[in-house]
């Protein structure tokens, strides 16, 4: 623990720790200093000067190095001639601080005054209005009235793109430079900078694209003006008309808090609905950020593509028709399959909804079955992060390695969080087959071939040639956290590279230690908990389904996915599909159950970091969806099981009671919180921005089964996956992932990210395209085993390894896991 | 009369001295050679007995900011300011293109006091012809063994490039220039930490003005005892003053320090044009504290300590004179008007401030101003003083304040 310092603040005696800044430590004892550059997640660069404060420290005797004393035998103080800025100045030992001194506060009046002679005071259309830092500290220190003449105001563009997704309005910025210092310090994509100089510089972008950056939208949090906003909020809302509500972002496992704006209005039929979401602080999450995905990604759950009703498959095809038809045909159903019964739930639905189906499931004797192609959800149970993790303090000493995943793509926040672990010391070790934007921050990078994650794994294990050096950092590392992706791999790969990783870490003596632990990087949000309730996944899918008396699918859409789960279904006895969408899959239903979706109700997410946390409800539902926990009690009740079908807090205390790992748990306890650091708070967004402090819960982490089961093992039934032979004229064809997928929940949101959304394309090194016959922007089909996608076009890029062709997820290439591929020039009719 | 001195002006004494084989006959590189055997440590402790101050504006002594590197990280970097812009000042100009070796020798003498392996001379954008005029120099010292690996058969080896600025005056202060010499836009540096302890590319870094560099062969070569017989106690040696505005003869007097106003600009300067009534002073170019032309004033010997009598600093002594045609208010915004165009924007004062004080000042000159805008303008430049995150915005209130306390009648009726 650093040394601690004693200071006096406005006469108010202050301890913190040695390094503290002069406006930290204030911030602490509750004393406001106004900033606008300042941010506490950043480094000081004293540009605004508007945290001047008067700085006293002891005088001291230049000859004796003892301390002058005044007349009472008390220190005496010299105060420095000038005011300085305390956003710069780390506290030192009986330094007395003045902040309202008239000196003190006719300069904040000074440099407000400035401020307002360049801003343009549009503050009754700014978006900003209503939680804007500098209308907050005008009123708080400023004149009042202005002596800078209207006719001198310079007039400047007000609507500039910075990119597609972020405009800039030149007139209103102050030049803090905090957009440009979060992209450069926080997240080194320094895509923003200044241009020019004096009153005409301004902020740009050098990107191409613009404002090139998953984070672009924490900058319209910080920007401490209405200079910065999002395509998406702009001119959408006044803050005060907004409504908040926490909630739990759904679009990958890290499980960033955040926070739903909601309005009731007008031009919504008078419905409460979603106007923007807001990163909700958690430091053991997200901090005070989120990815743009997670910020612009929620329009699905308002589409207009919802299903609203029960259908039933008649004559005329699928029929609306009301719960208790729908419900009456089910339990009919569920009574004659029994244990022929195979449920299968998507790692979308929360941890309440897969509960009860698991519940009904077991209690028909039924199989259930997980939709995913990550797999080793068992491993990371038994040896996942030690309760009490906190990625954010990861460090020197502490070893990280990321293998098989492009972190960026695949959890933007997951990806920022190991980033600032490597910039604080820790040792990052990056294992895949190809570049991505974590080698950077890497003390070692290995790209080892498509399919051979295992042998690289092994050789690092081994402390093996390149790697040794890598080895003995891992081995020698106080905490060893190991992500594990997808990158070109599939469910089979993916399990068992689990096992070996899982296999270091227990190898190496750290598991179930706080600070350590096993991760997988799940393609959906809820991936973990889906295993916590007792869903696994199936390597023959297709079996399983095609041999159902009746499949129950829920928040899944296999037959989107693969036309061989497609052709299975249809041998399926029943099909009786619950979800928020007519999927491809609810679309050969023979029952339709609309859900509600994650801002129309209550539950629980179980993040990657096995955090249980809660998300609320702000919006209400239409008429028509239940929840899926719901639903699957009204199931239960009519086949004989009695379950929590009204609130999920009482389907949190079942879980409670039946899932060891969620033993004592409940919503209370969930929604428990402590002070956070930096203290961020709604009343004074001028010193972290306008995200939301957390009142509602930073949420339960759990204890992994290492710690509470050291003798128990993990099995898996699931075999090994077999080298892939690439025959002659094919080639490896690597599934990926992008971040902005086309998949369910994104594509709601097209109108906002569809410009860098992943298209239909596959990506080559030029070579191989060139070996194979292909140029860059040609289009081919491809032809899979059991499938084939026509019109992908064909992109090249120098960083991939020959021979192998990569295919994002998501954009109708079915592939789930390495396969051999062959090309062929899509045909087109000649011209007559 | 007395002459002028010429320690760092020599060339107007020596034909062809910017000629390597001339320099060298001419004592070139004897202080070079004397310091590559001395000790490092032996050299700065000389620069600091020499008593040598900073020709950039500051005044620090030279020696000091040397001993301030720490030895315990490396590498060190020498940096040479030639980014001469302030206005009224165009000495480094007339040693750069005259007499080039001396200065080159100078740098060298400060790399090898702080062992700087790597030494950059920034040069502002409009010395690009200079600025390939002395990389043909550096080529020349290379090929005769004065620069490169192992120099003069020692282990010391050192290599010099020049860079070009773009053209901002901000530049010149040396953290901008810094931030722009690593290819980033040209903003001053928050201090702590400084240049000596975090400098180019955050190592230890010397950054000294050109006319300072060119003082020490002559220190080196010749001595302390030679140097110290020129100018006073406090502030030895020589100085090229800039003389500029209302005098009949214009251009650089390199005189030792603690002459008087009075002799640079009547016995040097051949007097006010058209024998016209001095007014006003200013040492330091735009950036100056206006000085009354008075008795006392033109007496006044130019050191660095003349602060303390004039309440004016020497700075670069790029002497401005103004004489009884000169409009006080047309003189503050002609200076308002530059720092306003030369404002970096980083911190608020400044950038704010001297775009607000140029309004008032060209409504001032207008004939159309505001009652309450003398007033105003007093205030503005009050509110920016003290506040800034460097020297310049400070300098934007000198002429300003001064002009309004010094000269009020200039501005009533305005």
């Amino acid at each position: 623990m650093a040394n601690q310092v004693t200071l006096t603040i406005d006469d108010l005696t202050v301890t913190v720790p040695e390094g503290t800044l002069v406006v930290d430590a204030a911030r602490k004892a509750g004393i406001d200093i106004p900033v606008f550059c300042y941010h506490p997640k950043m480094e000081p660069v004293g540009m605004c000067r508007m945290c001047l404060v008067q700085v006293g420290r002891p005088m001291v005797d230049r000859a004796t190095g003892q301390p002058v004393l005044d007349a009472d035998g008390q220190p005496k103080i010299q105060f420095s001639p000038k005011l300085e800025t305390s956003c710069t100045i780390p506290v030192s030992e009986g330094m007395v601080i003045r902040t309202n001194t008239p000196e003190v506060l006719r300069a904040h009046r000074d440099i407000i005054e400035f401020l307002l002679t360049s801003h343009p005071l549009d503050c009754p259309i700014c978006d900003k209005g209503g939680e804007c830092p500098l209308q907050d500290l005008t009123r708080a220190y400023g004149p009042g009235q202005s002596r800078f003449l209207l006719d001198d105001k310079m007039r400047l563009a007000k609507h500039v793109p910075l990119g597609e997704l972020i405009y800039l309005d030149r007139e209103r910025c102050i030049l803090c430079a905090r957009c440009i210092r979060f992209q450069d310090e926080i997240v080194d994509e320094p895509v923003l900078s200044f241009y020019h100089r004096g009153r005409s510089m301004q902020i740009v972008t050098y990107s191409d694209p613009p404002f090139d950056s998953y984070f672009s939208g924490n900058t319209t949090d910080i920007c401490p003006v209405g200079a910065l906003t999002t395509a998406d909020f702009r001119f959408a809302a006044r803050p005060w008309e907004l409504k908040n509500n926490a909630s739990i972002c759904t679009q990958c496992p890290v499980g960033c808090n955040t926070t739903l704006n909601t309005r009731r209005e007008v031009k919504s039929g008078g419905k409460w609905v979603v106007k923007r979401v807001m990163p909700r602080q958690n430091e053991l999450v997200n901090e005070i950020w989120i990815c743009d995905k997670g910020r612009f990604g929620y329009h699905y759950a308002e589409s207009g593509e919802r299903i609203l009703s029960p259908h039933v498959r008649k004559e005329q095809g699928l029929v609306p028709v009301s719960w208790d038809e729908a419900l009456d045909l089910v339990e009919q159903r569920l009574r004659q399959a029994g244990a022929g019964t195979v449920t299968l739930a998507g790692g979308r639905l929360a941890n309440e909804d897969l509960f009860n189906l698991a519940q009904v499931t077991d209690h028909l004797g039924g199989r259930k079955l997980l939709h995913t192609q990550v797999g080793g959800g068992e491993y990371v149970q038994r040896y996942g992060l030690g309760k009490g993790s906190n990625l954010g303090e990861l460090g020197k000493g502490d070893a990280i390695l990321v293998i098989a995943s492009d972190l960026q793509e695949e959890a933007p926040v997951w990806w920022l969080r190991v980033k600032r672990a490597a910039d604080r010391g820790a040792a990052l070790m990056v294992l895949n087959p190809r570049p991505t934007r974590l080698d950077p921050y890497a003390r070692f990078i290995h790209h080892y071939r498509y399919g051979e994650e295992l042998e690289a794994l092994g050789r690092l294990a081994a402390g093996e040639g390149e790697l040794a050096e890598a080895a003995e950092a891992l081995r020698s590392a106080e905490n060893l956290v190991i992500f594990y992706g997808s990158e070109g791999l599939g469910l089979a790969e993916t399990t068992a590279l689990a096992r070996e990783a899982a296999g270091l870490l227990a190898g190496s003596g750290r598991a179930g230690k706080v600070n350590s632990g096993l991760i997988g990087v799940w393609q959906q949000n809820n991936t973990l908990g889906a295993y916590d309730m007792g869903f696994r996944p199936e390597a023959d899918l297709a079996g399983a389904l095609s041999g159902s008396g009746l499949a129950w699918i829920a928040a899944a859409d296999p037959a989107g996915d693969h036309p061989a789960l497609e052709a299975a279904l249809k041998q399926a006895g029943f099909l009786v599909v619950q979800d928020l969408f007519m999927t491809r899959t609810a679309q050969m239903a023979d029952v339709v159950l609309p859900a509600q979706a994650f801002t129309e109700r209550e539950g629980t997410f179980t993040s990657g970091e096995r955090r249980v946390q809660r998300f609320y409800p702000a919006v209400a539902a239409p008429p028509g969806p239940l929840a899926d926990f719901s639903i699957a009690a009204r199931v239960g009740l009519r086949v004989g099981i009695e379950l929590e079908g009204a609130s999920a807090a009482t389907v949190m205390l079942r879980i409670a009671a039946s899932v060891p790992a969620y033993a004592g748990l409940d919503y209370a306890l969930i929604s428990e919180v402590s002070e956070q650091w930096p203290i961020i708070g709604r009343e004074d967004r001028y010193y972290g921005g306008t995200g939301y402090d957390n009142h509602q819960g930073l949420g339960v982490q759990l204890q992994p089964d290492a710690v509470t089961d050291p003798d128990g093992e993990v099995s898996i039934a699931m075999a090994a996956p077999a080298p892939l032979q690439v025959p002659e004229g094919a080639v490896y064809l690597a599934p990926v992932t992008r971040l902005y997928d086309q998949g369910l929940t994104l594509k709601p949101s097209m109108k906002i990210v569809g410009q860098r959304m992943a298209r239909r394309e596959v990506w080559l090194n030029p070579e191989t395209a060139a070996r194979l016959g292909f140029g860059a922007a040609s289009l081919v089909t491809l032809e899979g085993e059991g499938w084939t996608a026509s019109g992908v076009e064909i992109r090249v890029d120098e960083q991939l390894p020959p021979d192998v062709l990569l295919a994002p997820r998501s954009v109708g290439i079915p592939a789930t896991g390495p396969e051999a591929v062959r090309l062929r020039p899509l045909v087109t009719e000649p011209e007559a | 009369m007395s002459d002028q001195v010429y320690l760092l002006l020599r060339h107007r004494e020596i034909p062809d001295l910017d000629r390597l084989e001339v320099y060298r006959q001419n004592e070139g590189f004897q202080g070079f050679e004397k310091a590559l055997q001395m000790k490092p440590a032996d050299v700065v402790q000389q620069v600091k007995d020499s008593g040598l101050r900073g020709r950039g504006g500051a005044g620090f002594p030279t020696g000091l900011k040397w001993s301030f590197l720490p030895n315990n990280l490396w590498p060190h970097y020498v940096v040479a300011n030639a980014d001469e812009s302030e206005p009224g000042t165009f000495k480094d100009r007339e040693i750069l293109e005259r007499n080039p070796l001396q200065f080159l020798e100078g740098l060298m003498i400060a790399c090898y006091a702080v062992q700087a392996n790597t030494g950059y001379i920034y040069l502002r954008g409009e010395f690009w012809q200079i600025a390939a005029w002395l990389d043909e120099k550096i080529a020349e010292l290379e090929q005769a063994g004065l620069l490169g690996d192992r120099i003069l058969g020692t282990d010391y080896s050192l290599r010099l490039y020049t860079h070009l600025g773009a053209g901002a005056y901000i530049c010149g202060e040396e953290t901008a220039l810094l931030e722009s010499l690593e290819g980033k836009l040209g903003q001053p540096r928050l201090r702590p930490p400084f240049p000596a302890v975090e400098g180019l590319y955050g190592k230890p870094t010397v950054i000294n003005n050109v006319e300072t560099l060119s003082n020490l062969p002559v220190i080196l070569g010749k001595g302390n005892s030679f140097y110290r017989q020129y100018g006073t106690d406090r502030s030895p040696g020589t100085k090229i003053f800039c003389l500029s505005g209302r005098v009949n003869r214009p251009g650089n007097y390199e005189l030792p320090l603690g002459r008087t106003f009075r002799e640079l600009i009547y016995e040097h300067g051949g007097g006010i044009l058209e024998d016209g009534k001095i007014k006003a002073i200013m040492s330091a170019g735009a950036s100056s504290t206006l000085i009354v032309a008075d008795e006392k004033a033109l007496d006044t010997p130019m050191t660095y300590e003349m602060t303390d009598a004039l309440g004016a600093p020497l700075g670069s002594a790029s002497v401005i004179i103004l004489d009884e045609t000169v409009d006080m208010k047309w003189l503050v915004h002609k200076t308002v008007s530059f720092f306003r165009h030369e404002s970096c924007g980083k911190c608020t004062p400044c950038r704010e401030g001297t775009y607000w004080m140029n309004h008032i000042t060209r409504r001032l000159n207008s004939g159309q101003p505001n009652p309450e805008d003398v007033e105003l303008l007093v205030d503005v430049a009050r509110e920016i003083q003290g506040k800034c995150l460097c020297a310049l915005g400070e300098f934007s209130t000198m002429a300003v304040l001064s002009g309004i306390e010094k000269f009020r009648s200039d501005f009533n009726g305005s």
